[in-house]
């Protein structure tokens, strides 16, 4: 039997040279996707969210190493690769979308430059044909006019407008997976709806995947089909969305749906927080990144840390457990 | 009646207040082609420890209206007054004994505090600025008191703001507003920038404090959730007009305006069980430049519910008989008539 996953991460770790030495950012992380599947990786500043989605495309610079681990797409491993042949990856089969559609987007190259290089680049077509992939690929991302648009830079496009310019991007070489890292953070809200909508929309026509990198609670009970909560470099707990919203097992994941106010419609009662501060990662405890915040923690949560399993079908947690 | 004292004499009260910024051009900036109108015509008032929020995207004119209110600008035009005190045209030296009483916490914990001040002098410089601080021994007690109130330990006082985490920089913030006693608190994205674990601690700290010391906060914010939980009455923006404003309940349960509507439609739950049958009403296109704003209704060219009307002339905010107010041809006065025909004799 083919395997059904189109991305396997295997025991990832991760590792970045610091002032004060080198600090582990990820931590032993398995993560999966299938094709058609909306997978959210969620977590706080810190939690090693970003990261794994950058060492996914091998950008992690060089302050950065993989201090073990597999990446397995379509079956081969992206960490073996040499630079070449990740570059075919990058932006062909897997495509990145960035938070930040003002910093990402080249100032002085126009939109239909922008958008039809990779064609070009990966597909080796001719200009003119990549040009009308591109014009077709902002009508579809519904950038209005887009044939008399090919020619304006990205100082001309607004926020909302520019994070569809870089989905277009993403999408011009029909990837199989794309991830997006906070796509709609720096947006407003009735856009962050439209953009986000598009994107699910886009990636259910293809069938591709989708990894969702977020601290959104709301964008995910929106938009993923399943969930991956990261604390301090690792996963502390995954599950298909509706079951870990209506199921949270990790004393973490129960401590953020907490924190979120006005779902239970009792305004201006106290929120339920979680104490204390997020982990410093140069720093961290010898067990449980979390135990000093929990609320049910014993001796051997900060002695030991937990590894991830089963609780249920389709289910995990790191937790030595409690009552 | 007693109701009617407090409505009587509100701490806040903002009348039709327009500011424009003018938009220049040439060597010397001297030649003005446009204007800005970041608002345009609100007008809203605060009742003593009430929590009143301004919501709305950016270039609403939200940030603006606060910065009026404490005088960082000056109004074009309309009526601020804080305690009865008219205070729109007060010069820098009369506004001095009027900013101890309304002070601001700003969004970014990470810019908004002195890199190279301690955390104790950095609360205290309010106290210090204006002369409060001559007697050392009560000025000490009065840094430690404030940092107690926040929840910043007393080991803390000594240290710079890079040694502490976002969250514990926004209670450095709220310490520092607090320090000359202030009865409103201009609270401009106060949890945005933060961690939603933190984002908690800091909603609580703002509520305790409240009880505490009877603030009245007006809370500038985008985040429709955090809005929900902490607010009394709620006015959302759009394009520098007030175009609905209600106590917190009736705007979140039956929303008027149909830009209020999609507003919170596009905000997601954070349930799957509600948002896989929850309708979404997506709304077309982006905010407008407010440089140049829409004819009549500034949301009719994104409006699923635009008529004819609403291209040409603009609605007036008015109000329902329960004093909830929208500013939109919908209601106005097809509805007005029908609820005068309504009432008998």
């Amino acid at each position: 039997m083919s395997n059904p996953n189109l991305l396997e991460v295997e025991d990832l770790s991760v590792s970045f040279r610091t002032d004060r030495g080198w600090v582990r950012a990820v931590d032993s992380v398995n993560l999966h996707v299938a094709p058609g599947e909306t997978l959210a990786i969620v977590g706080e500043s810190g939690s090693g969210k970003s990261v794994t989605a950058l060492s996914i495309l091998r950008l992690l610079g060089d302050s950065g190493q993989v201090d073990r681990g597999r990446i397995l797409f379509d079956g081969s491993d992206l960490l073996e690769l040499d630079d070449a042949g990740i570059r075919k990856i990058r932006g062909d089969r897997i495509a990145m979308i960035f938070q930040e559609p003002m910093s990402s987007l080249n100032p002085v190259l126009t939109i239909g430059k922008q958008v039809a290089e990779p064609i070009q680049l990966h597909r080796g077509l001719p200009w003119s044909v990549a040009l009308e992939h591109a014009t077709e690929l902002l009508r579809k991302v519904a950038i209005p006019d887009a044939e008399h648009r090919l020619g304006d830079y990205p100082h001309l496009f607004s926020g909302g407008m520019r994070q569809r310019v870089m989905i277009a991007m993403a999408l011009a070489c029909d990837p199989r997976l794309i991830i997006a890292d906070e796509p709609t953070t720096a947006l407003d809200v009735t856009v962050q709806a439209q953009i986000l909508a598009l994107l699910k929309d886009l990636t259910r026509e293809t069938n591709s995947a989708l990894i969702l990198i977020t601290h959104d609670l709301g964008v995910v009970a929106r938009y993923a089909d399943r969930v991956a909560v990261m604390y301090g470099g690792r996963i502390v707990e995954s599950a298909p969305a509706g079951e870990l919203y209506s199921n949270p097992q990790h004393p973490y994941t129960r401590g953020l749906m907490n924190s979120i106010p006005g779902l239970d419609g009792s305004p201006q009662s106290r929120l339920i927080t979680i104490e204390g501060q997020p982990p410093d990662l140069a720093n961290l405890p010898p067990g449980c990144a979390f135990a000093p915040r929990c609320p049910h923690a014993s001796n051997v949560c900060h002695d030991q840390k937990p590894a991830l399993e089963q609780i249920a079908e389709h289910h995990l947690r790191a937790c030595h457990g409690y009552e | 009646m007693a109701m009617n004292e407090i409505e009587s004499d509100p701490l806040l009260q903002v009348e039709d207040l327009k500011v424009h910024f003018p938009v220049t051009e040439g060597v010397l900036g001297r030649k003005q082609v446009a204007t800005v109108k970041a608002v345009d015509g609100v007008s809203f008032s605060l009742r003593s420890g009430e929590t009143f929020s301004l919501v709305g995207e950016s270039g609403c004119g939200k940030s603006t209206t606060a910065l009026s209110v404490m005088r960082m600008l000056t109004p074009t035009a309309g009526r601020i007054a804080f305690a009865g005190e008219d205070i729109t045209r007060h010069t820098p030296a009369m506004m001095r004994p009027i900013r101890r009483q309304i002070q601001m916490v700003y969004q970014d914990p990470f810019s908004s505090l002195n890199p190279r001040m301690k955390i104790a002098d950095i609360i205290g410089e309010p106290l210090v600025v204006h002369g409060m601080a001559s007697d050392k021994t009560f000025y000490r007690k009065q840094v430690a008191e404030l940092m107690d109130l926040v929840g910043l330990l007393p080991n803390m006082a000594d240290r710079y703001p890079h040694e502490f985490s976002g969250g514990q920089r926004q209670r450095v913030g709220i310490a520092r507003a607090l320090a000359l006693r202030p009865r409103l608190i201009v609270c401009d994205e106060p949890v945005s920038a933060l961690d939603v674990s933190i984002q908690a601690q800091i909603i609580n700290l703002f509520m305790d404090l409240q009880q505490e010391l009877g603030l009245t906060y007006l809370f500038i914010a985008h985040d429709i959730s955090v809005v929900r939980h902490m607010s009394d009455r709620v006015a959302v923006m759009y394009l520098g007009k007030i175009v609905e404003m209600a106590d917190r309940d009736a705007l979140f349960d039956s929303p008027r305006h149909p830009y209020t509507q999609a507003l919170l439609s596009a905000v997601p739950v954070a349930d799957p069980a509600i948002e896989s049958h929850r309708p979404q009403q997506l709304i077309v296109g982006e905010v407008p430049s407010v440089r140049n704003p829409p004819s009549g209704c500034r949301f009719h060219p994104r409006c699923v519910q635009a008529m004819e009307q609403c291209s040409q002339t603009a609605p007036e905010l008015e109000a329902n008989q329960q004093g909830h107010l929208t500013s939109c041809h919908l209601y106005g006065s097809a509805e007005g008539r029908l609820a005068s025909a309504e009432v008998p004799g």
